[in-house]
C-alpha cells in the first residue's frame, strides 16, 4: 500500500460492508511518544471472538467470493513494519474499534496519503452514512469534522455538489496541515 | 482558514443557483468516482469540467459527484443528464476530454460518441 489513506479507505469500506450507519475516524499524533495512532470506530454488526481471531490471517474472509481479505492483515503488516501494531476491538451487534500505531520517525513508516480525498469518496457513495473525524496533536489544539452537521447546516443544497466538496476536501487538508504540519515530516506547514 | 462561515456562503449561492436551475432546467454533469477513482483521476476531471463551464459562462449547469456505479474500469465515468432527463454516460473520461465534451455536448447538443460506454463495450467485444 503507498500510503495511509489508501488503508484507510479500506478499514472504512470494511465498516461500509458490516452496515455501520456511523464511523468515527480518530488521528492522533503524540510527540514525545513519537507515535502516530489511527482509530476506526463504528456501528456495524461486529464480529464473533472467533471471526476476530481469524481476520489478522490472510486467508481469513467472511465474504464467499474467491478473493482473500486482506484489508487487515496488510494495514498491520504496515504499522508492524514502522513498530507499531494493529488491534481490534468489537462486539457482536454492537461495533468495532479498529486501532493502528506507528512510529513517526520510523524510516518505513508510510505517509499521511490524502485523508480528505477519502473522506470526501466515502461521504460521496454513501450519502447516508455519518462520518466523523477528528484530528489531534499533543502539542495543542484539535480539528473536529462531522457530514451530518454539515448536512443538516446545508439543507436542500447536496453535500455531492462541485464547491461544496471542494469546501470539505479543503477544510480537512488544512485541519491536517494545523495539526499535522511540522510533526509528519511529509506534511509542511 | 477556512470557516463554517464561509460554508454558509456556499451553501447561500449554490442555493439560488439550483433555484435558477429549476426555472431553466439546466445540464447535470455527474462525474463517478469509484475507490480505484482516486487512482483514475476522477477530481482533474471534475476541474476541468468547472472551468470550461465557467470559460464559456455556462452558469445554469450544476456538477456534483457521484458514488461508485461498479464499473471500475471504465473510471473516471462521467454522466451528463440534459434539460429533458436523458442521460448519456461517457467513459474514461480526462481533462482533455472533458473540454470536448463540454463544448459539443453541452452547448451544441452533440453526444461524443466516440467517448460514451456503449464505444467502449462495443471495443472490447471486438479485442474479445
Ligand atoms: N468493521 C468491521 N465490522 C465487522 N466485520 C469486519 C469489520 N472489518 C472487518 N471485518 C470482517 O473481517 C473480514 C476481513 O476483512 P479484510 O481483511 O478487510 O478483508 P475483506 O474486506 O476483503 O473481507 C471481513 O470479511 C469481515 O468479515
Ligand atoms: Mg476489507
Amino acid at each position: 500500500m503507498r500510503d495511509l489513506s489508501l488503508h484507510l479507505m479500506d478499514i472504512l469500506q470494511n465498516s461500509i460492508a458490516a452496515k455501520a450507519s456511523k464511523i468515527s475516524v480518530f488521528i492522533y499524533t503524540d510527540t514525545v511518544q513519537d507515535e502516530l495512532r489511527i482509530v476506526v470506530e463504528d456501528n456495524g454488526m461486529g464480529m464473533e471472538p472467533e471471526q476476530l481471531d481469524l481476520v489478522a490471517d490472510p486467508f481469513a474472509t467472511s465474504r464467499s467470493s474467491r478473493e482473500v481479505g486482506l484489508g487487515i492483515p496488510l494495514f498491520k503488516a504496515s504499522a508492524e513494519r514502522a513498530s507499531g501494531c494493529l488491534t481490534i476491538e468489537s462486539m457482536k451487534g454492537k461495533g468495532t474499534i479498529v486501532t493502528a500505531t506507528f512510529k513517526i520517525s520510523h524510516i518505513d513508516r508510510l505517509p499521511l496519503g490524502n485523508v480528505a480525498e477519502t473522506m470526501v469518496h466515502v461521504i460521496l457513495s454513501n450519502p447516508q452514512l455519518e462520518v466523523e473525524l477528528t484530528l489531534h496533536d499533543s502539542r495543542d489544539g484539535s480539528f473536529h469534522f462531522s457530514s451530518a452537521y454539515i448536512n443538516e447546516m446545508l439543507g436542500e443544497v447536496s453535500i455531492s455538489d462541485y464547491e461544496i466538496i471542494t469546501w470539505i476536501r479543503d477544510y480537512i487538508d488544512e485541519g491536517i496541515k494545523s495539526n499535522f504540519g511540522g510533526v509528519l515530516n511529509e506534511i509542511d506547514y | 482558514m477556512k470557516s463554517i462561515i464561509e460554508l454558509e456562503e456556499i451553501r447561500k449561492k449554490t442555493f439560488e443557483r439550483i433555484g435558477m436551475r429549476k426555472n431553466k432546467t439546466g445540464t447535470r454533469v455527474l462525474v463517478g468516482m469509484a475507490t480505484c477513482g482516486i487512482a483514475a483521476g476522477a477530481r482533474p476531471v471534475m476541474d476541468a469540467f468547472v472551468k470550461e463551464l465557467k470559460k464559456r459562462s455556462i452558469s445554469d449547469a450544476t456538477v456534483a459527484m457521484m458514488g461508485c456505479i461498479g464499473a471500475c474500469r471504465l473510471e473516471p465515468i462521467v454522466e451528463i443528464i440534459d434539460p429533458h432527463g436523458s442521460r448519456v454516460t461517457y467513459v474514461k473520461m480526462t481533462p482533455e476530454k472533458a473540454a470536448r465534451v463540454v463544448a459539443e455536448h453541452i452547448v451544441n447538443g452533440r453526444v461524443c460518441l466516440d467517448y460514451t460506454m456503449g464505444e467502449a463495450e462495443r471495443a472490447e467485444k471486438a479485442e474479445g
